[in-house]
């Protein structure tokens, strides 16, 4: 059992939960991810571990409501439990030792680049991140980053920093020039922008992928990416590849595959999050 | 009551057929396909043992259990001592008299199969254990062994690990198993239906051995919560029962479109994540109309048999080579038949089909032949020219087995591997690493719960053997 300690709303739909995991905490790396199973019945999900206090114990789980096996997550509160988080799963992200970093990152994957720039600063690396969301309210994580370097907001409707997308900001970097990698974590369509962005300019880029998963050791190969034409486990190969070299259009269609499902279990009677009501 | 007949008689007695649901009604639920021997049936069968001096079937099954032995308690009516002695040999007998191939180990060597049927072995087997478990208050086993001080760390509470930690702790070591998924039983309760092997069977196992003082931690995956070296430091012996779970896939064009499973996930959705129960139960799972299953090994039977129960129009299974070849159970095989899965043989997968939308619409196959026989002994298929066809399927699930998931000896250099990833052990299931043992899928590929158990026993003892050795 795995005890929450604090529940903060960051976003219209997206909350942080603080969890009792001191093992997790203690050895986790920047680019890894739990397996989360809230109590019987439940589904497991991969979530990245957002942030760490090993001496508290805790790790933050940053979860972005939107099926009902992340509402009944969101809705738990401090001293309810999660029965089972396995982890840390997941190749820890690669990190260059020195020069310049920018950290993309789009919505709730903001959250998921936020332990990478973590990292980078400890290194010495100078991180900029560039991070954005809908309008000011969805935009997150950026006091946190900002303790680690510049930090650039884009909103798509011009209420908070520069009006536009993450994309706009981070291809006027790579223009200044002087980046030696960036690391975007998002929407597919974000992921694939920004790695289409930093081809032309032949800026290794990295991207954490999300697909489906089931066990996350390699086990059950529901999370199947293709990298360079190859197939991968992104629960143990990954969850971070070469931006370049990913197959987006095979993610977001594999992402698909249970969409009417997930829609009837929010509408189904059990469904605790019922739509409409 | 006196039991005793003539050899005569005993002869006389055909084998026994074991009750079933009836085939129409199962292939629709997800309840145990095998009734069970009555206390009648199981009189017959026992008293067809003809008690060999020399009992070729014991050397025949893989944890060596003494079959006259308790074969001849039941026909003393005396279930009590035959629990005593079945579970003396075996750590699990309600999960090997249900999966085991016993028509290839024990049965295979009786010398009533010479001219006859051989004795209905497993079945036995099954009885006793299933008499045992509805005693309320268990059946005595030996007295506890005085605690030893060592500590041993098992990896994976999967059959292998499971049968290791009861010897283990029998013999008054400290044992703790960690388990990478949220429940124990490794393939027993992610791979092998309910329909098949009940889960409260495996439950009330894994509670037995609880009871009996061995630790289980879930949710600890070794490669990556502890490395193998972190746990060398913390345990005077360890034993690596992991499992060879890394699916392996066709290679075939089309097989990341949306509807392709390993038999590994589809198989984990709905036993050990209840994707039966959706959406009451949170992970879902595409049922699909027509089901094509690749693989002829049991877990292809159970798959095409759980698709077959969620509700499936149409299950196939395609196999290169012919029925009789297949590696699955027998009794699996000949209850899939039964059920209305349709089979496919000598076809091989070139693609599978998709529309736009990349869902599956079918699987592309190649009809081949049977050629010169290969490594395995078995004609080698051999592709017909110009000979494709196309089974159509919404659902396509992989079973053509698994590889070393190497999660767990990627942290561990130094820990001695094949070519193909397997650990390597000794003549006692010791690594190259002293105290290191391993067992199980990952040291022999995929093979049998029985030979997984087989191992975690014989483990067991070489811990036991080389844990004398070693100071508190």
């Amino acid at each position: 059992m795995h005890r929450i300690v604090a529940n903060r709303r960051l976003s219209p739909n997206v909350i942080r939960l603080d969890v009792e995991a001191p093992r997790i905490a203690e050895i986790r790396q920047a680019g890894q991810f739990v397996i989360v199973r809230r109590g019987p019945k439940a589904e497991r999900i991969p979530l990245t571990i957002a942030d760490a206090d090993a001496a508290a114990g805790t790790i933050a789980l940053v979860i972005q409501a939107v099926g009902k096996s992340t509402r009944e997550l969101t809705a738990l509160q401090p001293g309810e439990s999660i029965q089972d988080i396995s982890g840390p799963l997941g190749m820890p992200t690669e990190l260059i030792e020195k020069g310049r970093a920018v950290c993309v990152g789009g919505g709730v994957g903001t959250a998921v680049v936020h332990p990478i720039a973590q990292s980078l600063h400890k290194r010495g690396v100078h991180v900029t991140s560039v991070i954005g969301g809908r309008a000011k309210e969805w935009v997150i994580f950026e006091q946190e980053l900002r303790q680690l370097g510049d930090v650039v907001v884009c909103t798509d409707d011009g209420s908070y920093g520069r009006k536009g997308f993450v994309t706009d900001a981070t291809k006027d970097l790579l223009t200044a020039g002087g980046i030696d990698i960036v690391y975007a974590v998002g929407p597919v369509p974000m992921m694939r922008a920004v790695s289409n962005l930093t081809r032309p300019f032949g800026v290794h880029t990295i991207v954490s992928l999300n697909p489906v998963m089931v066990d996350g050791t390699g086990m059950c190969g529901g999370c199947r990416v293709e990298v360079g034409g190859k197939t991968k486990f992104a629960c143990v190969d990954g969850p971070e590849f070469d931006g370049h070299l990913v197959d987006f259009d095979l993610l977001a269609d594999r992402l698909s595959t249970y969409r009417i499902q997930e829609k009837a279990a929010l509408d189904h009677p059990d469904g605790t999050c019922r739509v409409g009501l | 009551m006196s039991n005793k007949i003539s050899a005569k008689e005993r002869m006389r007695i055909e084998r026994q057929s074991m009750p079933e649901q009836d085939a129409t009604a199962r292939a629709k639920n997800f309840q145990e396909v095998n009734l069970g021997f009555t206390e009648q049936l199981a009189l017959l069968e026992a008293q067809r043992c003809i008690q060999c001096k020399e009992a070729k079937c014991i050397a025949g099954c893989p944890v060596m259990v003494n079959i006259p032995r308790f074969i001849q308690c039941i026909v003393d009516g005396d279930l009590p001592a035959a629990a005593r002695s079945l579970l003396g040999d075996n750590a699990l007998p309600a999960i090997t008299g249900r999966v085991c191939p016993q028509e290839t180990q024990c049965e295979a060597q009786c010398i009533r199969g010479v001219k006859g049927k051989p004795v209905a072995i497993g079945y036995l087997e099954r009885y006793v254990a299933d008499w045992a478990y509805r005693q309320a208050n268990g059946v005595a086993g030996d007295a506890p062994t005085a605690p030893t001080g060592k500590k041993v760390a098992v990896v994976g509470a999967g059959p292998a690990g499971l049968t290791a930690a009861g010897e283990l702790v029998k013999a008054g070591h400290s044992v703790t198993v960690y388990e990478a998924l949220h429940q124990p039983g490794g393939v027993l309760v992610y791979g092998i239906p309910e329909f098949r092997l009940p889960k409260q069977i495996v439950d009330a196992e894994v509670r037995r051995l609880q009871d009996a003082g061995v630790q289980i931690e879930c949710n600890v995956v070794i490669g990556r919560t502890y490395t193998l070296p972190e746990l060398r430091e913390r345990y005077h012996a360890i034993f690596i029962a992991n499992g060879a779970g890394l699916p392996v896939f066709m290679h075939v064009p089309g097989e990341n479109l949306k509807g392709v499973y390993a038999a590994n996930e589809y198989l984990t959705r709905i036993n050990l994540m209840e994707a039966y129960a959706f959406p009451s139960a949170g992970t879902p799972v595409m049922v699909g109309k027509r089901v094509a299953v690749v693989g002829g090994g049991n877990v292809a039977m159970d798959a095409a048999r759980t698709a077959q129960r969620l509700g499936a129009e149409r299950v196939t299974i395609v196999y290169r080579r012919l029925r009789a070849d297949m590696p699955a159970r027998a009794e699996e095989v000949h209850h899939a038949e039964q059920e209305g899965i349709q089979f496919e043989e000598l076809a091989a997968p070139v693609a599978v089909l998709g529309n736009e939308q990349k869902w599956v619409t079918g699987l592309r196959c190649q009809r081949m032949e049977l050629g010169e026989p290969d490594a395995s002994g078995r004609r080698r298929p051999v592709p017909i020219e110009g000979s494709e066809f196309e089974v159509e399927c919404d659902v396509v699930v992989v079973a053509i087995g698994t590889r070393a998931n190497p999660l767990l000896t990627a942290t561990c250099p130094e820990l001695k591997l094949s070519r193909h990833g397997h650990i390597e052990v000794d003549s006692h299931g010791m690594t190259n690493l002293p105290g290191v043992f391993a067992g199980g899928d990952i040291v022999r590929g995929a093979a049998t719960v029985i030979l997984a158990m087989g191992d975690g026993k014989q483990a067991a003892q070489s811990i036991n053997a080389y844990l004398k050795t070693k100071p508190v």
